[in-house]
């Protein structure tokens, strides 16, 4: 496992190619192209924005001012996610002529998946900055240094997750159909479209087993919420998780590498 | 130095038969049984113990029936799927043909495809790049290379992938049956370059059905068979004997295909058996192929000897005077040519004189069925007469797989006239050099009245092949020899 680990890096210049290859694939043959790594956010921000600001607001909306930003600092990173794990469900499957025909890393999959996704995001990123000076967010330079951290902890779960994902549907095909649903109700299930502050005591801690609530959290208070970055020591907690996650995941998917060629 | 390690080597493959097809998480979870599913319940061995070397800069080619584990041994080779036990050992960068263009992306242009492709299979792209317009040549794309993959043709596709994986500029090349790619010019070319590649000291391990191709090309053959290597070493050797045995198998499937001729024909007679013989039996269904004057028009279905629907239907796989075995020549002219594609196969007659068996036997006088080009073969009807007779023709019918005549004569046409026949005895019908090309052959035998009326009529019952080291076409293969005026000169190879 560690060997192939370390096998890994050498596939930089794969991986890198394969990234821009799906991203070019993508947009191919569509007018706005790359545009759509912008428009996307944006249209599901609109959609957003119109439903929890103005058909049924929630009643703490006075106390989250600029709603839309609010929502777009948790959205934002939630769609990379998201589709990362719902595209890498699937990729062993509709990447199987590769993993049968080619001796191929399979790992590099879900992984390219990841990344691609990865992209995405940051080129929703000037959006986000147009609306942070829009809005005049408080923003303080000993809060932003955070910000690729998250992005990392962020990449490190979701690669993990990813692995994983990938490796079990082609042992069990409906789990991308179960994937389609929980990843709703995963939605929900964080605080992107109300306030986790807001939420019912109750619940909380449930919250708090939740690892994308840290993630939605961080992202907001750096970018949102005025005031120092206070959740960071859960941060560095998940980011602890999710690296024994990431092993975990990696022995995983080592051990049914075999499988796969003979099973997509 | 070995190039190619193979050490002792099985490969399991896991069948999951008790479930459908694929698991469901659902049931897994609801039935605890997620580990458990990951288990194979039913095994089976691809690769039994299979060792062997290559070594460096030879060209070794893999042999053997369908299913014989040949794929299986490159992949493993490849280092695309892991061996169960044993050890595969490869010194070098290895390119595979296993799938061309595997992992072309179809919505994007053929030159980053190429790139992509090319940093797959281990390159980096500044190599790549320097190779790019030698793969793009070789390929002949030079048109189309801007263009996305999906408007390929599959022969470009092909092509694309091929160039690619040649110009890798691997130590040890694998192929496997990837050179039915392109045209003519093509396959000259991928030739051409796989003869480079072993001037340059490359090694070379083709998997391939074209034992031409082994024998013109290759150092050394490997034959496996049922997942067990059973032969290795010299390629002309380990081909003879490769054929030998495919031909010992085709004999045993032709035996087998006859003994259940027979078992029907058994079937038939029990049928028969329970009705009284002859004539008399006429009406007694379409299944009966007897003899029945009165449903002589009744019915396409009905193969009964017909005189007054002779000339009637085409279908009618009666002793309708055919082209085959010329019953009455007289009358064949008259008749309507019966189609041989569409005739059937199978027995009918009055059985008076019943033909009990046929033996082909070649010149070691065994029984067989297949032959070489050229052997002396005899064709032996058993006979039996259940009340001596006095009228009675014997006939025999060659056809090709495809329904060509190439051979029909009876007795009567060669002014034998009849005597007498009591009991049991034996017809034989000596060839002295059966002078047909390679293919697949159909026997017709028959006992018939002098005027057609069948006794016993074994219709494309009998199947024998015939080998030629020499593919030529047609159906007859005269003894035959060249000879050149001293200004034409050719060489025999």
């Amino acid at each position: 496992m560690l060997e192939n680990l370390r096998h890994l890096s050498r596939y930089r210049g794969l991986i890198q190619s394969l990234v821009a290859r799906e991203l070019k694939a993508r947009y191919r043959g569509s007018v706005l192209g790359f545009f759509w790594s912008f428009f996307n956010p944006l249209l599901l921000l609109t959609v957003y924005t119109f439903v929890f600001a103005y058909v049924m607001p929630p009643a703490q909306l006075s106390e989250i001012p600029n709603f839309a930003l609010f929502l777009f600092c948790g959205l934002l990173p939630w769609t990379w996610f998201q589709a990362s794990l719902v595209e890498s469900s699937n990729i062993l499957i509709s990447g199987g002529n590769l993993i049968k025909k080619v001796m191929f890393p399979a790992e590099i999959l879900p992984i390219v998946t990841v990344l691609a996704n990865l992209v995405h995001f940051l080129l929703g990123l000037p959006i986000l900055v147009a609306f942070l000076i829009y809005f005049d967010a408080p923003l303080q330079v000993s809060e932003l240094v955070w910000f690729p951290v998250v992005v990392l902890v962020q990449l490190l779960l979701s690669v993990s997750l990813a692995l994983i994902l990938s490796a079990l549907t082609v042992h069990f095909r409906d789990i991308k159909d179960i994937l389609a649903n929980v990843m709703t109700l995963w939605f929900f299930a964080t605080p992107i479209i109300y306030y986790w502050k807001f939420a019912p005591p109750r619940i909380r801690p449930f919250l708090n087993l939740n690892p994308f609530t840290h993630l939605a959290i961080s992202y907001q208070q750096i970018l949102y919420f005025p005031g120092g970055f206070e959740h960071w020591k859960w941060l560095l907690a998940l980011g602890a998780g999710s690296f024994l996650l990431f092993l975990f995941a990696y022995f995983l998917f080592d051990r049914l590498r075999d499988t796969f060629a003979e099973e997509v | 130095m070995n190039a190619i390690e193979v050490v002792n080597v099985t490969k399991v493959y896991r069948r999951y038969a008790r479930r459908k097809q694929f698991a469901t998480l659902k049931s897994a979870l609801l039935k605890g049984s997620l580990i458990q599913d990951l288990q194979p319940e039913e095994t089976f061995p691809a690769l039994q113990g299979v060792s062997f070397n290559v070594a460096a800069g030879r060209t070794c080619g893999v042999i053997g029936r369908n299913g014989s584990g040949k794929s299986t041994a490159l992949k493993l080779v490849a280092g695309i799927t892991k061996p169960t036990t044993g050890t595969v050992k490869v010194a070098g960068r290895i390119s595979a043909l296993i799938e061309l263009g595997a992992g072309f992306h179809p919505e994007i242009s053929g030159r980053e495809n190429v790139f992509i492709n090319g940093i797959m299979l281990g390159l980096t792209k500044r190599e790549v790049a320097r190779r790019f317009d030698e793969i793009v040549e070789f390929a002949e794309m030079q048109d189309f290379i801007d263009a996305p993959v999906k408007t390929y043709s599959s022969g470009m596709y092909m092509r694309l992938g091929f160039a690619v994986a040649i110009h890798v500029d691997p130590d040890v090349l694998l192929v496997d049956e990837v050179l039915a790619v392109g045209d003519e010019g093509f396959t000259h070319k991928c030739l051409d370059k796989f003869g480079e590649f072993k001037r340059r000291g490359k090694t070379i391990l083709l998997v391939t059905h074209a034992l031409s191709l082994v024998e013109r090309f290759c150092d050394e053959a490997l034959w496996l068979d049922s997942g067990k290597v059973r032969g290795a070493g010299d390629p002309k050797r380990v081909i003879g004997a490769y054929l030998i045995d495919v031909e010992r198998s085709e004999e045993r499937e032709l035996a087998r295909a006859e003994a259940r001729a027979h078992d029907q024909m058994a079937k038939e007679d029990g049928v028969r058996g329970a009705g009284p013989r002859g004539p008399a039996a006429a009406g007694s269904g379409e299944q009966d192929p007897a003899y029945a004057p009165a449903a002589a028009g009744s019915g396409e279905q009905d193969p009964a000897y017909a005189p007054a629907a002779a000339g009637s239907g085409e279908q009618d796989p009666a002793y309708a005077p055919d082209g085959g075995v010329r019953l009455q020549p007289d009358r064949a002219t008259e008749a309507a040519v019966e189609d041989m594609t569409q005739a059937v196969e199978g027995r009918w007659g009055s059985r008076e004189i019943e033909i009990t068996g046929v033996t082909l036997k070649g010149e070691s006088g065994e029984a067989a069925h297949i032959f070489q080009s050229g052997e002396r073969v005899s064709i032996h009807l058993g006979v039996r007469a259940h009340e001596p007779n006095n009228d009675f023709v014997f006939g025999i019918g060659l056809y090709s797989a495809d329904g060509v005549t190439c051979y029909g004569t009876n007795t009567h046409l060669e002014d034998y006239r009849s005597d007498e026949i009591r009991g049991d005895g034996e017809v034989v019908l000596h060839i002295d050099s059966l002078d047909l090309v390679d293919g697949t052959y159909k026997l017709d035998v028959a006992v018939h009245k002098r005027d057609g009326y069948p006794y016993d009529y074994h219709r494309l019952l009998y199947t024998f092949r015939v080998k030629s080291r020499t593919k030529e076409t047609g159906i007859y293969r005269p003894r035959h020899s060249w000879t050149f005026s001293p200004t034409v000169k050719l060489k025999k190879v």
